[in-house]
């Protein structure tokens, strides 16, 4: 199988640490807003932000749960592996605040279809926002964009793309699989 | 393992300790979710299921049904009462007919042995066993052993102490099968002419004497005495049985040993157990009853995803 690095460590810092520096400019105060992490893989992005986050204004206290999106997924039933449940962990109440959904690939669009009605399981939040680190752009099957991206990258449907982290694969890194045979 | 090793529920005897252990883990997050503000989640929205109880049920019928509308099936229900095998229809076509508009899953009740499994040979549709006759209550069991794992850890090496009626008891049946899977010790403890001669060849010690039986165990399961599948007298008396197997204040606190009380219900207050104790601290029957939705919806959910696929294209 080809691949190709997309960004690495020291690139996908620099992407992280804009990334926090426009959500602190954007909110005056973190009381405002919360992140969600997406189980599984959204959850380690948001984990990173959180640190950059704590190291770029220490003072401030950000909110950061997990959601898992398993039982709202539109392929229960269709798709040939079973989809395993992981935890939802929301320890704060997000009634009139600004939710931002965090995840490390916007592909579809179908995941943050999913997580957008798991998420109104919890109440009614005052507006709800993306945060991705990769947008596949013009691969969407829903009307959804990301507010903030960290990459853009065009690919096509034979094409992986991996968001890989230190915790777990050994090295930050983001990768592009292409899983066709001579592709 | 993500995916179960049977089509059906019709008793704990054909599981896997990985597929429980999968039923356990998937409950754990249904738990979560009927602990929401919006108890409900959309995963079962294309699903029909039928609730057939040909015997009397509250608590069972309640909690499927229940489990079926936080999972959003669709759900239909019958009851023998109302229906039309009292007319000659045999128990085959009475499905049939209830699958031909359409149905996905049948949860039956039924009060003989092995209805369930005869079922499932012969229609076409995932069955799930809410008892049948003295045989197995598979949903009763895994509810009873996940609220013990809530409260000790792992089932492995735990002592289990069941009481009562164990001749007639399905419970008791579907908790042996499901303690052991999980590798904790079983012992029974009841009237002698209501304990099965062969109960220890299954590997279950019997301790007649409640009080030494108490001492033993880490968690007491205190059954109903179900006077409506005793043909006969067992027993001199109900205030005989409950000076002998009854659970008192008095014996609660006389026994220098913190085990867990369930009661899979309905309770006969003052016969197994008195009102103290199963209001006591102690006693984890309303967890036991919270747990059974989540227990369900975990089992439907996960027979659910086995439904033949191609249906749904």
């Amino acid at each position: 199988m080809k691949s190709r690095t997309l960004l690495d460590k020291e690139q996908i810092k620099l992407i992280l640490d804009r990334l926090c520096f426009q959500i602190i400019e954007e909110f005056d105060s973190p009381d405002e807003l919360c992140f969600l992490g997406l189980q599984p893989r959204g959850v380690l992005l948001s984990g990173r932000l959180q640190e950059r986050l704590k190291a770029l204004s220490p003072e401030e206290e950000y909110r950061f749960g997990e959601l898992d999106i398993t039982f709202h997924r539109d392929d229960f039933r269709r798709r040939e592996k079973p989809l395993t449940p992981q935890s939802t962990r929301i320890p704060f109440n997000i009634e009139n605040k600004t939710v931002i959904l965090v995840d490390d690939v916007l592909y579809t669009g179908r995941t943050i279809r999913a997580g957008m009605d798991a998420l109104m399981d919890f109440g009614r939040p005052k507006s709800v926002q993306l945060l991705v680190l990769v947008d596949r752009r013009f691969k969407r099957q829903l009307p959804i964009e990301a507010n903030y991206a960290g990459k853009r990258i065009d690919s096509i449907d034979a094409e992986k793309v991996r968001v890989e982290w230190l915790e777990q694969e050994g090295e930050d890194k983001v990768v592009l699989y292409n899983t066709e045979e001579n592709g | 393992m993500d995916s179960l090793s049977v089509d059906h529920l019709l008793g704990i005897k054909q599981l896997q300790p990985e597929d429980i252990d999968l039923i356990f883990r998937t409950a754990d997050h249904f738990k979560e979710v009927i602990n929401r503000p919006i108890r409900k989640v959309p995963s079962l929205r294309d699903i029909t299921i039928a609730n057939l109880f040909f015997e009397n049920s509250t608590r069972t019928k309640l909690s499927f049904e229940l489990a079926e509308k936080r999972l959003s099936a669709d759900v239909l229900n019958f009851s023998a009462g109302q229906s039309s095998l009292k007319k000659g229809e045999t128990l085959i076509d009475t499905v049939n007919n209830i699958l031909a508009m359409k149905v996905d899953m049948v949860v039956m009740r039924h009060p003989m042995p092995g209805a369930a499994m005869f079922l499932s040979r012969e229609v076409n549709s995932r069955i799930v066993n809410a008892g049948d006759g003295a045989h197995e209550h598979p949903t009763q069991a895994l509810l009873d052993s996940y609220s013990i794992r809530e409260v000790h850890g792992d089932l492995a090496g735990k002592k289990v102490l069941i009481v009562g009626d164990i001749t007639h008891s399905r419970v008791a049946l579907s908790n042996i099968f499901c303690l052991q899977k999980m590798g904790a010790e079983v012992k029974v403890c009841g009237p002698p002419t209501l304990i099965p001669k062969y109960i220890e060849s299954i590997g279950v010690k019997v301790e007649p004497n409640l009080r030494k039986a108490l001492e033993w165990c880490d968690v007491a399961n205190m059954l109903r005495i179900q006077l409506e599948r005793q043909r006969i007298q067992y027993f001199p008396s109900l205030r005989e049985y409950s000076l002998q197997y009854g659970l008192t204040k008095q014996l609660l606190d006389s026994i220098d040993n913190e085990f867990t009380i369930l009661h899979p219900g309905p309770i006969n207050r003052g016969v197994e157990i008195t009102t103290e104790v199963a209001d006591s601290e102690r006693s984890i029957i309303l967890d036991q009853v919270e747990n059974g939705v989540a227990i369900r919806m975990a089992v439907i959910y996960l027979l659910a995803d086995k439904i033949d696929k191609r249906n749904s294209s």
